[in-house]
Order: C-alpha cells, then structure tokens, then sequence
C-alpha cells in the first residue's frame, strides 16, 4: 500500500520539527528517510504511524485518509531503535502479541509465529526472554513481531542505531533480502548516509524539518538538488562556491596545466581505497579519493608535492 | 581492613542499641511471666475486637490506595495537565504532615460546625466511627504506592506501550498486558508499605476515632489504652501482635524487591 502525506506539519512548542512536508511512498518500495539527528526524519515516521498527531496536513495509506486514526487501526508494523522488547514476555509472546491482540485462532498463531521466527532465524530461541538475546536477535524479534499481523507498511525507525557496525552491515543486508521476499511497503529512519544508500530504492532527504530532495541513492550522489544533499550523502571538497567530490579529484606527481600545487598531509589505507589529505600553497585542505592501484604508481607519501586537478565540480546557484 | 569492620559493628551496634533493643525488650516484658498470660491478654474480647478493627481498616484502606495510586502515577508520569506539578507536591503532603495534623483537619470538616459536619444529622456518621477512621488512614497511607511505582514507570518509559498500540492493542489492552507487568514489583512493595502504615496508623486515628473502647478502638489504640489502664501485660502482647505485623511486613517487602539486574 502506497503512502502519501500532504502538506504536514508538526511542532513541538516553538521547535518545527515538519514544515509543511508532502511525500509520496510507492507501494512497495522501500524508502530511506534521511537527516542528521534533529531533522524532523523521526517525526514524520511516528507521523505516519500514528503515534504522533499532525498539527496541519494529511496522510493517506493507499486511498483511505487516516489522519485521524489511531496507531492501532492503521493496519502498519513498527520497530523500534531501542527494540521496544516485551521484557516479561517470550520471544515467541513478543511474536505472537498482535495476533493474541486480534484474537486470531490459536493453531493460526502457532502456524504464523513458527514461520516468522523462521524468516527471522530465531527458531531455537523462541522461550528465551529478550534479556537473554543480543541486540542483532533482539530487533529480528521486533521485525518478527512487527510482520506478524501482515502490516500494509512497515516502519522502522533507525533499527540498527544501537548495534555495533559489523551486526548493522549484516542486518542491512538481511533486510535488503527481507524485502525482496516479503514486498511489503517499507520506510527506514536513518541519519547513516551509507545505510540509506545500500537499503533503500529511494531516499528522502529531511533537514530542518523540510524536504531537501527526494530520488533514488545514485541521483542523490551524482546530481544533488543543493548544498546540503551534496554535502550529507558524501564527502565533499568546498573550494570557494564550488563542490568537488573526493573521488572527482585527480593528481599527478608533474604539473600539468591547470593543476594546483599541493601538498600531502596524510595518506590513509582503507584497503582498496585510499584517502590523501592535501593543502593547498593557498591554505585550502583538499580531500582525495584514490584506489590502491593509484596509490601505489603516485607512490603518495606525507611531505609529497602533488598537483591536484578536479575532473567534474558542481556549483549551485542560490 | 580495620576500618570496614570499624563501620560495619558501628552500624550494627547503633541498629542494635536504637532499634533492636527496645523491640526486644517488648518481647521479652511479654513472655516474662509465660506464653499463657500473653495469649490471654490478646485473645481478650476488646483486643480482638480491636484487631479486627484494624485488619478491616486496611483491607478497605489499601485497595483504595492501590487503584488510586496505580491511576495517579500513570498521570503524573504518562500525561501532562494544567496543576501537575501541583498534583506532584501534594501527593506529598500526607509524609510531611504529622498525622496529628490530619485528625485535626478531619475533625474540623466533619466535626459538629464543620462544612461536612451536616452529615451527621443525616445519619451518616463519620467522626468516632468507622468512616472516619478508613477516611484518616487513606489519607496518611496515600503516598506509598505513588512514590513506588512513578520512577519506575518513568524507567520503562513509553516505547513498549507505542510497540504494543501499534500493534492493534487498545490502551486497555495495554495496560493489562504491558504496563501493569513492568509496574508489578513496584505495586507490591507499595502495598506492603501502604499496609504497614495503615495498620500502624495511630495520631490521625486517635483523634477521629474518639477512642471509644470496643467500638473504635484500633490496634495501637488499645496498646495506648492498656498501657494507660496500667494493664502491661495486654499493652505489651499487643505490641507484640503489631511487631509481628510489622516483620512480616518486612519480609514481604524484600520478597517483593526485584532482584538486581533481573528484567
């Protein structure tokens, strides 16, 4: 089901945390909503999901307006950043809850929840308490839960913020694969540019409460709508009103025209990139993105001169 | 080394000398003559009557609190209202207030000349009699369930209830199956308290009560009057039935306490 909010705002004393925000889901994709901390990105989920009520505007899932709903008829599956665990209820309680909830028949439980914590690879540990679980099986259950009652919409709100970084690379992975079997429409909180882009089919960027630009990963990063997007869904050079994207700057070891001279700072190896840190003789501190290969033929060592040349810049007009 | 076991005797032997000591000596002054004489003086018809006074009190008493307190602390944790703050203070007054203070306060609105005191002509009589006595046992013995179960409510915070509401419960549903089980340590150690302090009640009481022997005398209400009426032996093993009360008081409450790091 697809989901479109209209014109939605949301304050919370004199913060704005949705300035009149319209946006529309499609059914069945999966969307990143995407901001720093503060941006409005969560509100607008808890939005959606009716936990929180708009000041002004509407949602609408599918056709049916249900701004007005509560959370409890909207038919949506949420999860949690912190899990939200039933902590005095099983793994398998957790699971079964919203189908306990609709007073569906017991064999129908029992069918529906040994299947999800089979989606979900929890089948040995369904009389564990969530005390007993790691954080990365702690938000399979809350997934598990969430798809239990067949939600119209799944909403996650930044899911895998309180795992350490090889669980989250994992469960994005997990989920990526999730998605592509269970189809359900979904939207993921996120403020990890990184995340977004390797989940998710279309973005929408947030800050300050507003919309910056709505598209898919590859239109954020190669043709952003303003600074912001540019800055926030990579790392950036700004040289003056102009923006250069590290992997857009090329050197050489002999000046070659219009290369400015610069010099190396800092080489850092992350495997198969590598990143040059450079100043400029006129101060400005460039940011380079190089493979290994390139590396390794520049020989880049700190002390070096190299002449740095941007191959692609974009400016914005304001 | 020295210093450890320096605090802990310290600490032992100022509870022994404040707290054991004249609790002990209770005991003993009561069962210094045989267990025959103590048992008869608590079997005597004015104490037992003066027992079931006291049970039927708290049985009406600590229900009321409960309910109360559960709902109070919900509102002041899970709400925000004009005057909660305000709210927040008063559920304070009864632990600052001497309870002396209260049957005074009771006396005056019910007493003859009182706003209320009309209701008597009515016949619905409230000082020196039972309601007026649950009235001023409610009132000292509010605070506890409150106090217990808002800081853990404040602890759970709200994100389990918003899983469960977005999940199809109804905010009954929700209470019942998610709040009320994070909250149920906290409600019995408030009950446990609550009980102790109704049953121990004795300055708002006294006043209320009028101390009309066999009629509305409580526990410690016959202690204080047997003990007046230079009747020691049935002021002690009354004392003793009350301390008893108070142990087992004790022992539920750490029963009750949720045990470190448990979920």
């Amino acid at each position: 089901m697809g989901i479109t909010v209209v014109e939605v705002s949301k304050k919370f004393g004199e913060f704005v945390a949705l300035d009149d925000v319209s946006v529309a889901i499609p059914e069945g994709s999966l969307t990143a909503l995407l901001g720093p901390s503060g941006s409005g990105k969560s509100t607008l989920l808890r939005v959606i999901a009716g936990l929180e009520e708009p000041d002004g505007g509407q949602v609408l899932l599918g056709d049916d307006d249900v701004t007005h709903q509560p959370a409890r008829a909207r038919g949506i599956g949420m999860v949690f950043q912190h899990y939200a665990a039933f902590k005095h209820m099983t793994v398998w309680e957790n699971v079964a809850f919203g189908l306990k909830v609709r007073k569906r028949p017991k064999p129908e439980i029992e069918h529906r929840v040994h299947e999800l914590l089979g989606l979900v690879q929890l089948e040995g540990l369904a009389k564990r308490f969530p005390a007993q679980l790691s954080g990365g099986q702690r938000q399979r259950m809350a997934l598990a839960r969430a798809l239990a009652v067949d939600p119209e919409v799944l909403l996650l709100d930044e899911p895998f913020g309180a795992l350490d970084a090889r669980v989250r690379k994992e469960l994005r992975a997990w989920l990526r694969r999730l998605h592509d079997e269970v189809h359900v429409t979904t939207i993921i909180v996120t403020h990890d540019q990184e995340e977004a882009m390797e989940v998710a089919g279309q973005i929408v960027v947030i800050n300050h409460g507003r919309v910056e630009q709505v598209g898919t990963p590859r239109e954020l990063y190669d043709s952003p709508a303003n600074e912001f997007v540019m800055s926030f869904v990579g790392p950036v050079n700004k040289i003056g009103d102009t923006f250069v994207r590290p992997r857009d700057i090329s050197l050489s070891p002999e000046p070659d025209g219009d290369g400015a001279e610069a010099m190396v700072e800092r080489v850092v190896h992350l495997g198969f990139e590598v990143r040059a840190e450079l100043v400029r003789d006129d101060g400005q501190h460039l940011l380079a993105q190089l493979t290994q290969d390139e590396a390794q033929a520049l020989e880049l060592e700190p002390g070096m001169i190299v002449y740095a040349k941007p191959s692609r810049h974009t400016v914005f007009t304001r | 080394m020295t210093a450890k076991y320096a605090l802990r005797f310290g600490a032992l032997g100022y509870l022994a000398l404040l707290l054991l000591l004249p609790v002990g000596l209770v005991f003993y002054r009561t069962f210094e003559h045989g267990f025959h004489p103590a048992w008869a003086a608590v079997t005597s018809p004015q104490a037992l009557h003066a027992l079931w006074l006291t049970l039927i009190i708290a049985a009406i008493a600590v229900p009321l609190n409960t309910l109360f307190g559960v709902v109070l602390a919900i509102a002041l944790v899970r709400h925000r209202f004009p005057g909660r703050g305000l709210l927040n203070a008063v559920v304070d007054l009864p632990l600052a207030l001497s309870p002396v203070v209260v049957g005074l306060s009771l006396y005056l609105l019910y007493g003859t000349g009182g706003w209320l005191g009309g209701l008597a002509g009515h016949g619905i009589k409230i000082l020196f009699a039972l309601p007026g006595m649950i009235l001023a046992t409610i009132f000292v013995s509010l605070p506890f369930v409150v106090r217990e179960v808002v800081p853990v409510l404040r602890e759970i915070g709200t994100d389990q209830e918003q899983a469960a509401e977005t999940l199809g419960a109804a905010p009954f549903t929700t209470f019942r199956r998610i709040t009320l089980p994070a909250i149920r340590w906290a409600v019995c150690y408030g009950v446990v308290l609550t009980t102790a302090r109704a049953i121990g009640e004795f300055g708002a009481v006294s006043i209320v009560s009028g101390r009309i022997e066999g009629k509305t005398e409580t526990l410690p209400l016959y202690v204080q009057s047997q003990f007046e009426g230079f009747n020691t032996t049935g002021a002690f093993a009354a004392c003793v039935v009350l301390a008893l009360i108070a142990l087992a008081t004790v022992l539920a409450m750490r029963m009750f306490r949720p045990k470190e790091g448990a979920a």
